[in-house]
C-alpha cells in the first residue's frame, strides 16, 4: 500500500501524562512521529497538539483510532484528509555570513520574505517561516554559504473556513 | 475527612466486597483506615502479583470490578505482570497503589517508582493523584474508566501526604468524561447489512470472543445461534459463551483448535464475529483466514476492526446490544426455524464430515494416565458445573479442548498475555467472589511454583480450591516446541527438582494426594470433590504427551498437525 504523509490535529486534557501517553502509543506501534508541536490553547484545560506522520491508509486508521482510545484525547482531525488548510513552519538557520556571500544571502531573504534576526561579524540567523517546500527551498539555497546550525518549530497546521457561505 | 478516610468511603460507595493486598510505608494510612472498616474484607496475600490475579480472577468470575491495594516501589511494581494480563483480556480492575509524598517525588526517594509512567501502556487509563480535592473524583473515574467501555485495568498512584491531607468528601453520584465516550448502540443501517449477509449466506460461522462473555451476550449468542441453526466456533477467551456440549458447539478454533472449527471457519461464506479481536493464534496467517468469507465484526473498540483482518460490515456497539438488534431484524424476517436449517443441511453435512473425519481424540496406551482423560473425567463428574481456572502451557490448552463448559464465566485463564502462575491466584479472586461453588484450578508443575506461595493464602481464608496438576515433569508446551520445531533439542525445559507437591499442601496446612495410574483417576477425582477444604492432586501424567491438533506458528490454520 502507498505510503502517505498526514497532518493530524489533537486536542488533549491538559494533564501531566497525557503527552507521554501519546509519545508512548506511537513508539509502542511502531508508529512514526516526523514532527510533534504542543501549545496552550484558549481553554486552559486543554492543549493542543499538532502531528505529522505517516503510513500506509490501514496504519493512518489505526493511528486514529488508537489516539482516539486514549481516554485524555478529546478529539482528532486529519488534516490532510479534511480538506483546505494552512500548513506552516518556522525555521532558525544560523548561516556562515562571508563577505562574499552577504549579497546573496540578502538576496534569497528577500525572494523568500525571510528575516535576519541576528547578526554577527561571522553569522547571520536567518527566520524562515512557510510551509515545507519554502523552508527546504530556503535550506537548499543557504547550503553552499555553510549552514552551521538549523532549529525548526515542526509543522502547527489550521483549517480555512469556506469562503463563500 | 482524611485522604486516607475518603479511599475507603468511595469503595464503600463503588459497592466494593473485597479487596487484594499487601501493606507497606506508603499505603500505612489507608491500612489503618481499612482497620477502622470490618465491613469491606481485605484479603492478604503473599505477594502483590497475586493480588493483582485474585482481583483479576473475582473480576472474570463475578463481572464486578476487582480491586488491589498496594504499596509504592517494589509492592507496586511487582503488581506489573498482573496489570497486563488483565490489560491484554480487558478485564475491569483497579489498582490503588501508595506513592512517596509529593514533595519528594522525582528525588529518588525510599522506596519511590514511577508507577503511573511504569504501567502507562498496559493500563487503560492511570491517575497520579497530586491535589486532594480531586481523590473522590478519581476514585469513581477509575471505577467508571474500568468497568464501561472495552473494560480494563486502571490505577491510582496516591501520595502519603495525600492520604493524610484533609478535605471536604463529595463523592459525585455519576461522572461525566467529556473525553470518553463509549459507543454502545450499533449503526442499525450496519445490523441490517449483517442481517442480510446471513440471509445470503450458505456457509455461515458464528465465532464468539471475550466479548460477549464481558457484555453478558450469551443468551442472545445462543438465541441467534439456534434460531439460524449456526455452526458456533468460540475462541479461548470466548469458551464458555456457549455451551461446549451444545450439538453445534465446534469447540475452540485457531492455533490448537478443533479440525472441524478451523476447517469451518476457513470454507464458510460469513463469518459473524463477535467481541473477538482476531488474535495471531486465532488468524494464523492473515492471508489464509477464511479466504472466501465476508467477514461482520461486531465490538466495542473501534482499534479492534480492521486491525489484522479485512472486515466488510464493520459495527462497533456493546455485543449484547448489537445482537439484540440483530434477533430483531431476523424476526422481522420472518423465517421460521425450519427454514434455516433447511438452509445451512448442506454446510452442516460437510461439517459433520469433517467431525468424523477428524474428531477431538487422543490415544489411551500403556500405563500412563492420559492429560485429556483426567479433565474428561473431571467434565463427566463435575457436570461441567465448576468454575475452572488453569495456568499456562498444555495444561490450558487440554482444558480449553476437553472441558466443554457450559456456563459463562466459568473459564478463568489468561489468553492475551499468557501468564504462568495466573491460575490459582486468579481461582483463589474466584473462589472470594463465588463462595460455595466448586473452583479448580488446572495446573502444570511449571506454573504452579511460580505463585505457589498464595497456597499460605488461600488456606487462611479458608477456600476449598482444588488445584490438579498436570505433572509432566516438563515445561511441556515449550518441549512441545522444541520438538517439532527445533529437533528435540530440549533446552531447559526439564527440571531437576521438583517439590513433592504431596508434602508441600501438608506444610501449608492443606490435604495432597498423588496419583500416578489410569485406574486412579476416577476415584481420586472423586474424593477431591468430596473434600472440602483445599486440596493439590498431583497426576503424574504421560511425560511427552503433546496438544493436537496444532497450527505451526505463521501457518494458514487448515494446515493442522493432527494426531
Ligand atoms: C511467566 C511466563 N514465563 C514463561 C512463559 C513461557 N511458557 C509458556 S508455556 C510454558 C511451560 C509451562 O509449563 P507447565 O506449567 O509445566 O505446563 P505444561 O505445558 O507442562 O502443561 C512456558 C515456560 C510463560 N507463558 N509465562
Ligand atoms: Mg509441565
Amino acid at each position: 500500500m502507498q505510503e502517505k504523509r498526514y497532518t493530524l490535529s489533537v486536542l488533549v486534557e491538559n494533564t501531566p501524562g497525557a503527552l507521554a501517553r501519546i509519545a508512548g502509543l506511537f513508539s509502542g506501534r511502531g508508529f512514526n512521529i516526523d514532527s510533534l508541536c504542543v501549545a496552550e490553547t484558549l481553554d486552559p484545560t486543554l492543549s493542543h497538539l499538532t502531528l505529522v506522520t505517516h503510513g500506509d491508509d490501514q496504519i493512518l486508521e489505526q493511528i486514529l483510532k488508537q489516539l482516539r482510545r486514549l481516554i485524555d484525547v478529546y478529539k482528532v482531525v486529519n488534516v490532510t484528509e479534511e480538506g483546505d488548510h494552512v500548513e506552516r513552519e518556522m525555521a532558525l538557520i544560523k548561516v556562515k555570513a562571508e563577505k562574499e556571500n552577504r549579497d546573496e544571502i540578502f538576496r534569497i531573504c528577500e525572494i523568500f520574505r525571510c528575516k535576519i534576526v541576528d547578526v554577527s561579524p561571522k553569522t547571520y540567523v536567518v527566520e524562515v517561516t512557510g510551509d515545507r517546500d519554502k523552508l527546504e527551498a530556503v535550506i537548499e539555497l543557504l547550503k553552499p554559504m555553510g549552514i552551521k546550525e538549523i532549529v525548526r518549530t515542526g509543522v502547527i497546521a489550521i483549517r480555512r473556513e469556506k469562503k463563500s457561505a | 475527612m482524611t485522604g486516607a478516610k475518603m479511599v475507603i468511603e468511595a469503595l464503600k460507595r463503588e459497592g466494593v466486597e473485597v479487596l487484594f493486598g499487601y501493606p507497606g510505608g506508603a499505603i500505612l494510612d489507608i491500612y489503618d483506615e481499612l482497620y477502622k472498616a470490618p465491613e469491606l474484607k481485605h484479603v492478604l496475600v503473599r505477594h502483590e502479583q497475586g493480588a493483582t490475579h485474585a482481583a483479576d480472577g473475582y473480576a472474570r468470575s463475578t463481572g464486578k470490578v476487582g480491586v488491589v491495594l498496594v504499596t509504592s516501589g517494589p509492592g507496586a511494581t511487582n503488581t506489573v505482570t498482573g496489570i497486563a494480563t488483565a490489560y491484554m483480556d480487558s478485564i475491569p480492575i483497579v489498582i490503588l497503589t501508595g506513592q512517596v509524598p509529593t514533595r519528594l517525588i522525582g528525588n529518588d526517594a525510599f522506596q519511590e517508582v514511577d508507577i503511573t509512567g511504569i504501567t502507562r501502556p498496559i493500563t487503560k487509563h492511570n491517575f497520579l493523584v497530586k491535589r486532594i480535592e480531586d481523590l473522590p473524583t478519581i476514585i469513581k473515574a477509575a471505577f467508571y474508566i474500568a468497568k464501561t467501555g472495552r473494560p480494563g485495568p486502571v490505577l491510582v498512584d496516591i501520595p502519603k501526604d495525600i492520604q493524610q491531607a484533609k478535605g471536604e468528601f463529595n463523592y459525585p453520584e455519576e461522572i461525566k468524561l467529556r473525553s470518553y465516550n463509549p459507543v454502545y448502540e450499533p449503526h442499525i443501517k450496519q445490523i441490517e447489512r449483517a442481517y442480510q449477509l446471513l440471509e445470503q449466506a450458505e456457509r455461515p460461522i458464528l465465532l464468539l470472543g471475550g466479548g460477549v462473555i464481558s457484555s453478558n451476550a450469551s443468551e442472545e449468542a445462543i438465541k441467534l445461534a439456534e434460531k439460524l441453526k449456526l455452526p458456533v466456533v468460540m475462541t479461548l477467551m470466548g469458551l464458555s459463551a456457549f455451551p461446549g456440549d451444545h450439538d453445534q458447539s465446534l469447540g475452540m478454533l485457531g492455533m490448537h483448535g478443533t479440525y472441524y472449527a478451523n476447517m469451518a471457519v476457513a470454507n464458510c461464506d460469513v463469518l459473524l464475529a463477535v467481541g473477538v479481536r482476531f488474535d495471531d493464534r486465532v488468524t494464523g496467517k492473515v492471508d489464509a483466514f477464511a479466504p472466501g468469507a465476508k467477514i461482520v465484526h461486531i465490538d466495542i473498540d473501534p482499534s479492534s476492526i480492521q486491525k489484522n483482518v479485512k472486515v466488510d460490515v464493520p459495527i462497533v456497539a456493546d455485543c449484547k446490544k448489537a445482537l439484540k438488534r440483530l434477533l430483531e431484524f431476523v424476526k422481522q424476517g420472518g423465517k421460521d426455524k425450519k427454514y434455516w436449517e433447511e438452509r445451512f443441511t448442506d454446510w452442516w453435512e460437510q461439517i459433520n464430515i469433517w467431525k468424523r473425519r477428524y474428531p477431538l481424540v487422543y490415544k489411551q496406551e500403556g500405563d500412563y494416565i492420559k492429560p485429556q482423560f483426567v479433565i474428561e473425567k473431571l467434565w463427566e463428574l463435575t457436570k461441567g458445573e465448576a468454575i475452572i481456572s488453569t495456568e499456562v502451557g498444555q495444561n490450558q490448552m487440554w482444558t480449553a479442548l476437553f472441558y466443554k463448559f457450559k456456563h459463562p464465566r466459568s473459564l478463568i485463564t489468561s489468553g492475551g498475555l499468557g501468564t504462568m502462575g495466573f491460575g490459582f491466584p486468579a481461582a483463589i479472586g474466584a473462589q472470594m467472589g463465588n463462595p460455595g461453588k466448586l473452583v479448580i484450578d488446572i495446573a502444570g508443575d511449571g506454573s504452579i511454583q511460580m505463585n505457589i506461595q498464595e497456597l499460605a493464602t488461600a488456606v487462611e481464608q479458608r477456600l476449598p480450591i482444588k488445584i490438579i496438576i498436570l505433572n509432566n515433569g516438563f515445561l511441556g508446551m515449550v518441549r512441545q516446541w522444541q520438538e517439532l520445531f527445533y529437533g528435540k533439542r530440549y533446552s531447559s525445559v526439564r527440571f531437576q527438582v521438583i517439590p513433592d507437591f504431596v508434602k508441600l499442601a501438608e506444610a501449608y496446612g492443606a490435604v495432597g494426594m498423588r496419583i500416578t495410574r489410569p485406574e486412579e483417576v476416577e476415584p481420586a477425582l472423586k474424593k477431591v470433590l468430596q473434600t472440602n477444604s483445599l486440596v493439590i492432586l498431583d497426576v503424574h501424567i504421560a511425560p511427552e504427551e503433546g496438544v493436537f491438533p496444532m497450527v505451526p506458528a505463521g501457518k494458514a490454520t487448515t494446515e493442522m498437525i493432527l494426531l
